[in-house]
């Protein structure tokens, strides 16, 4: 794609307007449709964007396999580490009234907020590492046959 | 009426969307049909004001699966192969199944029905108590974080799942830790 200038420039432009949107989703997810899921989805898709525009080396530069592979276990254990939390504090499991229990609305406000910062890890993780698991394997058809 | 009048557009796209990915052989212009598909599925949800479901379907199934097939598409064939048999087994397997489908829908309530199942059973108590027992604004956020923070807590493992076995599948894990012992490259043997 090195010649393609326009695609090259408008991506350079978009990926930090998608990732901004995308953190917006994720914590504005209390008062506006959206969370976790959908904000790590828009997450992955910078990285995809940036990695269909300028190839799999560059983007890898910027977000190693590495780090993709230990996000996906990371945001599992974040979700499941809140619930731990309030369970070594005398309540139920992912009762987040246990984060703040002199003001439980708080509490839920930060469990929500743990809770769902986790689901976008995982989420961006897997999504990020499937696209490499498939753009890394090398093509059997060439650029030409398009 | 002027919902019923989009309704009806959008539902005729999604048919003739459908039909044409159905028919057409060249892989590449079915899977931006497939993304087409989701865009509409989507819209048809903004419509019934489920705009948390829309979103996911447009960021996910328009998004991310578009590309993905793209990916899959580069390692396959770009054109589907001239099926050998002929279609009358599977048409009529589909015709009886949505005739099933369809007789299964006449016990349905209406829509926007007062007394369908979901407007009865616990959605008026969670509309009536997050509010003052969670405080977030977003019910649909509280419900998916909190009431039901077990299911979330289980996509969330579903998601690892599905990239933990895509990453055993076809990633080449294995390659790389054979690449560290190795100190180089075997792109060349990997292609062949």
């Amino acid at each position: 794609m090195r010649h393609h200038l326009i695609l090259r420039v408008i991506t350079k432009l978009l990926a930090g307007a998608i990732m901004l949107f995308a953190f917006y989703v994720q914590f504005h997810g209390d008062y506006s449709p959206g969370g976790g899921f959908q904000a790590g989805v828009i997450l992955a898709v910078a990285f995809v964007l940036y990695g269909l525009v300028f190839g799999l080396p560059a983007v890898q530069a910027v977000l190693p396999p590495w780090v993709v592979h230990k996000m996906m276990a990371l945001g599992v254990l974040v979700y499941a580490g809140t619930g731990v939390i309030s369970l070594f504090t005398g309540y139920a499991f992912l009762d987040y009234t246990a984060l703040n229990p002199a003001h439980p609305e708080h509490g839920q406000e930060l469990g929500i907020l743990w809770v769902e910062g986790g689901v976008g890890i995982t989420v961006t993780g897997v999504m990020v590492a499937i696209y490499y698991a498939f753009a890394g394997r090398p093509p059997r058809i060439s650029d030409e046959e398009w | 009426m002027i919902e019923t009048a989009i309704n009806f557009a959008l539902f005729t796209m999604l048919v003739v969307t459908a039909i044409a990915a159905a028919r057409i052989r060249h892989l590449f212009a079915v899977v931006m049909l497939s993304g087409a598909f989701s865009l509409l599925s989507a819209l048809l949800l903004v419509t019934l004001d489920a705009v948390d479901v829309a979103f996911t379907e447009a960021a996910v199934g328009a998004g991310i699966s578009t590309v993905l097939m793209l990916g899959t598409l580069a390692l396959t064939s770009r054109r589907e192969k001239i099926p050998s048999h002929r279609p009358t087994i599977p048409l009529i397997v589909v015709l009886v199944t949505g005739a099933a489908i369809i007789y299964g829908t006449l016990d349905m309530p209406n829509f926007g029905s007062a007394n369908s199942p979901a407007q009865t059973g616990v959605a008026a108590e969670y509309i009536e108590r997050s509010p003052h027992e969670i405080g977030v604004p977003n019910i649909v956020t509280a419900i998916l974080a909190s009431y039901r923070g077990y299911d979330t807590l289980g996509e969330t493992g579903v998601v690892f799942t599905a990239g933990v076995g895509v990453l055993m599948l076809i990633s080449g894990l294995r390659t790389r830790r054979r690449r560290e012992d190795e100190e180089d490259d075997d792109e060349a043997e990997e292609a062949g």
